[in-house]
């Protein structure tokens, strides 16, 4: 399952603070890199990923910044739509 | 890339910290070797903006940031014309910062230099500075939004920079209708040179690294990431050892340079700073640092800023050492009044676009 954010336009921080939101949204919210070790044993849930669309490359690098440090797996794209876009995926195993 | 951004950042701070104590030695302020507030409004003096005659000087610092920036972002192939996110609200939002850093005295840069320099009234102002953010980053959660910025003609990106060029070619010429003090801050200066020169590294390497003030507190409060305030510490922890070794550093509340000791002034002064960069997204620096990437909107608040400096010394707003003035406490008081309507106003539009902005499950 894919959930898109657009925060194309949007200044600092908000870029982050709307992928925090679609984080909480899908029921994860912030885990720390200690927590994160249990997960190997742990049965992971459905596959997610959450696509969020940035147009700078600060906000590029802060979105991805903010979901290691989350502890979640980032990779970055170039957007479909030329230079101006990139778009951070961040999987998410679901707890569903 | 993390770890090189966390290096890039951790150097930023440490040359800024650096310079900031070299401009001093140079000729600028005592704890002062780089003020973002009191060098633009030194820049409004010098254009005879106000008529506050210790504090008029066309510093070349502040372009120096602007270009510096440009010409980092040209490198970087990140430079890009962009605007139209509530231009007149970050004019006005820019004005207010203004006055809340004249009131104590310092933007946040100069707050942390102060602070190195053993001035224990700055510790008020990070105080009502962390208090500012922690109230900015409450409304930012709760969906406060300037609006979307949009690509545009490259004439809007051009134009701070190339007001920076205008000013440095006055300094260098320094016509009649130019505003130089002959005492007071004003007339402390580092060469011309020294001041562009330190004013592009800055500049370059706050672009680079994304340096920025009320990022470091507002990160850590918001997502609990040291990323950018690692570069707050360097700055601090620099400046502080050069001070030492150079016997600059004097510890207490008393007597220090341009700075005055009314806790509550000082730490409301820098709450309206620190309100107002969340808002904005930055601290003065970073305005002037996204100015020069392209940002029109920052451009707006660079400008606001620069007007609202006008204001307060026309107006009698700003403090002095002696302390803040009555116009200056009741300029506070606004400021903050008109960041809470901006505000409240900011999170009403989110609420209307919200459902347009997340789309659900694909």
């Amino acid at each position: 399952m894919s959930h898109r954010v657009d925060a194309r336009g949007l200044s600092c921080p908000q870029p982050v603070v709307m992928t925090r939101k679609a984080l909480e949204t899908i029921g994860l919210g912030i885990r720390t890199r200690a927590s994160r070790g249990s997960e190997v044993s742990d049965d992971p849930g459905p596959l997610e990923v959450i696509e969020v669309l940035v147009d700078n490359r600060t906000a590029m690098e802060n979105v991805s910044r903010f979901a290691r440090h989350s502890g979640y797996d980032a990779d970055v794209q170039a957007g479909e739509e030329g230079d101006d876009c990139y778009i951070v995926r961040i999987c998410v195993k679901g707890r569903a | 890339m993390a770890l090189n951004q966390r290096r890039v950042v951790l150097i930023a701070g440490a040359v800024v910290g650096a310079l900031s104590v070299v401009l001093a030695v140079a000729g600028n302020p005592a704890n002062m070797g780089i003020c973002v507030a009191c060098f633009i409004r030194d820049i409004a003096g010098g254009l005879g903006l106000h008529r506050a005659e210790v504090v008029q000087y066309l510093r070349p610092e502040v372009p120096g940031f602007i270009i510096g920036s440009m010409l980092a972002a040209l490198a970087a192939g990140e430079f890009r014309a962009r605007g139209g996110s509530s231009p007149v609200i970050r004019f006005v939002l820019g004005f207010f910062v203004m006055i809340g850093a004249l009131v104590f005295l310092g933007c946040p840069l100069r707050m942390v230099l102060r602070l190195a320099g053993g001035d224990l009234n700055a510790a008020c102002g990070i105080l009502g500075f962390t208090a500012g953010i922690w109230a900015g980053a409450s409304l930012l959660r709760r969906g406060f939004t300037l609006g979307r910025s949009a690509r545009m003609g490259v004439g809007n990106a051009m134009a701070l920079p190339a007001l920076s060029l205008f000013l440095l070619v006055l300094v260098i010429v320094a016509p009649t209708f130019v505003f130089a003090s002959s005492t007071g801050p004003g007339s402390a200066r580092a060469p011309i040179l020294w001041a562009l020169a330190a004013g592009l590294v800055v500049g370059a390497l706050a672009q680079r690294s994304r340096l920025c003030l009320a990022g470091g507190i507002r990160d850590l409060i918001l997502i609990r990431d040291p990323h950018l305030f690692s570069g707050f510490a360097a700055i601090f922890v620099v400046a502080l050892v050069l001070n030492v070794i150079s016997g600059r550093f004097r510890l207490g509340f008393a007597g220090q340079p341009v700075a005055h000791t009314d806790w509550l002034w000082n730490f409301l002064g820098m709450a309206t700073v620190g309100l107002g960069a969340a808002l904005l997204g930055g601290c003065p620096l970073r305005q002037c640092i996204l100015a020069g990437e392209g940002d029109a909107d920052a451009a707006m608040a660079f400008l606001g800023m620069l007007v609202g400096a006008a204001f307060a010394h026309n107006w009698g707003i700003t403090s002095s050492p002696a302390g803040p003035t009555a116009n200056g406490k009741a300029a506070t008081v606004v400021a903050l009044v008109v960041m809470a309507i901006i505000a409240y106003m900011g999170i009403e539009a989110s609420g209307k676009s919200n459902k347009q902005r997340t789309t659900g499950e694909a």
